[in-house]
């Protein structure tokens, strides 16, 4: 089902920035996900959302690189234009990727923020990583872009753990989108933030990747955060997806059953 | 004390204490090392008659390039006559029967804890360090397979991290010792608690620098007349520390001074912290201020 083109016709033009096919993890016996095949088109976010252990944070660690899928293949286009076989890339360049032109936003921003480091180290690394070392470009580029989540310039030099837990999880994004990379996985990005935060927090993700134009692949169990802030939905149940679409006709008119108990679970407040 | 007899071997233990097996495990990592400067090569570190951290890295490097005619010289924090440099210097001269001197430029072989000696080093002398941390990305990432990793692929990224965080902190870069240094533009290396005063020695040192960490397990090594970079911003450029004033004793102003509280009004004197050194400029007849004002007191030697 290509619906792409009926909704943004310049990005179906382009060519896909990620292409995975027939992605298979398996822990032993044990199904984590199986048969998975999308296309990610430049500028689009895609959703993820399934019950806990329908396989979606396996699926993005896999992606991700975080795990060694079993099966399947993962292509992605570098800057260059050129398609790369990621699982086929040698690790030095894998995480060269990983560290330029991909980000991992993690549900718990302790596992992405480096907590003994003040807030203006943690979103300097990336720069530093790539070679960056006038430590006042550094740290002007650190400023502005805590200002762009929020964080008043003055706390630069204070550590994340003096932080409360919105504005870790803002400074983690901060630290990823720095080096304007092309594709962010995001895994529950609003978990264990309190309402008025979330709202906030997704307002403010909406705004940067809008602005940057940046891919996303978002897994979330919240069905409002995908409304918010997803293109396309996948719903996934058992480790399979069962229905792929529009996030507006996937959640105001799904197909599979699983789906319509699924958003008819919501509560309305 | 200098060039002892060499006749007193203990010969209840093997040469140099270590058994010959053990030496030849040493000197292939040694091998591997200098091979490829900077990079840590594991070996098998034996227990000693030492207590881990106390040199037990060192003293197994000694043990194993130490010939009968070698002359050695041991240091600890500059100084010839401490504790720690008395004993291993002692236990050399029993298990080995070797020689061993204060005098830098008589040394063959000089084992270190915290300085490289002020008189520059020939190409005849072997350094030998003696390493607690032989990691240096290790405060920062706590995990060895992620450092292996990033050595490997020399991300060294995250040790910018740390210099940007001392100069946020305190405004200039404010790590003193174990100052990191990237050895032949490949590995960065810990140069173990030297003052990074001595940073700038180890580049294009005439000698072999030898590093061993006992309880790490760890052996590295900067072969002769390898570069040896500071990490520094663009800028906020690698400096050494500075004194206001020379050294009370010698008047020596290009040598790394130690403060020493001298009474209990809080009074305090720099001294030169390379015994040898200090000692060989006084016998040279250089003067500091403390030596000129208690001339008249007949006192001749340290402060007491």
């Amino acid at each position: 089902m290509n619906v792409i083109g009926d909704m943004v016709p310049a990005l179906a033009l382009s060519a896909p920035l990620l292409r995975v096919d027939g992605l298979t993890k398996f822990y032993g016996v044990q199904r984590g996900c199986e048969g998975i095949s999308f296309e990610l088109y430049p500028g689009e976010i895609l959703g993820i959302v399934g019950e806990s252990g329908s396989g979606k944070s396996t699926l993005l660690q896999c992606l991700a690189g975080l795990l060694a899928p079993t099966n399947g293949d993962i292509h992605f286009r570098n800057t260059q234009g050129a398609e790369v076989d990621v699982l086929a890339l040698p690790e030095p360049e894998r995480r060269r990727l990983m560290r330029s032109e991909w980000g991992i936003v993690h549900q718990n921003p302790r596992d992405g923020l480096r907590m003994g480091i003040s807030a203006g180290g943690n979103v300097g690394e990336r720069m530093m990583a790539v070679g960056k070392r006038h430590y006042g470009q550094i740290r002007a580029t650190a400023l502005d872009w805590l200002s762009r989540v929020e964080i008043e310039g003055g706390r630069i030099d204070h550590k994340p753990s003096q932080f409360s837990g919105g504005m870790q999880q803002r400074l983690q994004i901060a630290r990823i989108l720095v080096s304007e990379p092309r594709l962010v996985f995001m895994d529950e990005p609003t978990g264990g933030l309190d309402v008025s935060v979330q709202a906030k927090l997704l307002d403010l993700l909406r705004v940067l990747v809008r602005d940057l134009g940046i891919s996303a692949i978002v897994v979330t169990h919240d069905l409002a955060v995908a409304r918010l802030l997803t293109d396309r939905l996948m719903v996934m149940k058992d480790g399979h997806v069962v229905e792929t679409g529009l996030t507006d006709q996937v959640l105001d008119d799904p197909h599979h059953p699983y789906t319509q108990l699924l958003t008819s679970a919501v509560l309305q407040a | 004390m200098t060039l002892a007899s060499s006749s007193t071997s203990d010969i209840t233990y093997n040469f140099a204490y270590l058994d010959e097996q053990t030496k030849r495990m040493i000197r292939r990592a040694l091998l591997k090392a200098i091979a490829v400067p900077g990079y840590q090569v594991p070996f098998g570190s034996r227990e000693m008659p030492l207590a881990r951290g106390w040199g037990t890295g060192g003293i197994q490097i000694t043990a194993a390039i130490i010939g009968a005619d070698d002359v050695l010289k041991v240091i600890d924090q500059g100084a010839d006559d401490t504790t720690n440099a008395v004993s291993i210097r002692r236990f050399f001269a029993r298990v080995a029967g070797v020689a061993t001197t204060e005098a830098t430029e008589e040394a063959t072989i000089i084992q270190t804890r915290h300085r490289i000696p002020e008189a520059p080093l020939s190409a005849d002398q072997v350094l030998v360090y003696q390493v607690p941390q032989p990691e240096p990305l290790r405060k920062l990432e706590p995990r060895e397979t992620e450092t292996r990793k990033m050595h490997g692929y020399g991300e060294y990224g995250l040790m910018q991290v740390r210099l940007y965080e001392d100069i946020a902190r305190f405004g200039h870069i404010a790590t003193t010792y174990d100052y990191p240094a990237l050895v032949n533009g490949r590995y960065v290396m810990a140069p173990t608690p030297i003052p990074k005063f001595d940073n700038p020695k180890m580049d294009h040192m005439p000698a072999l620098q030898l590093f061993g960490a006992g309880r790490e397990k760890r052996i590295y090594a900067v072969p002769p007349y390898t570069t040896v970079r500071s990490l520094d911003f663009d800028d906020h450029p690698f400096q050494v520390q500075r004194w206001s004033r020379p050294c009370e004793l010698c008047g020596a102003g290009d040598s790394y001074l130690d403060e020493v509280v001298i009474d209990d009004q809080g009074s305090r004197m720099f001294v030169c912290s390379d015994t040898d050194y200090c000692e060989g400029r006084r016998a040279e007849g250089h003067v500091g201020t403390q030596l000129e004002q208690s001339a008249g007191q007949r006192l001749t030697g340290g402060s007491s």
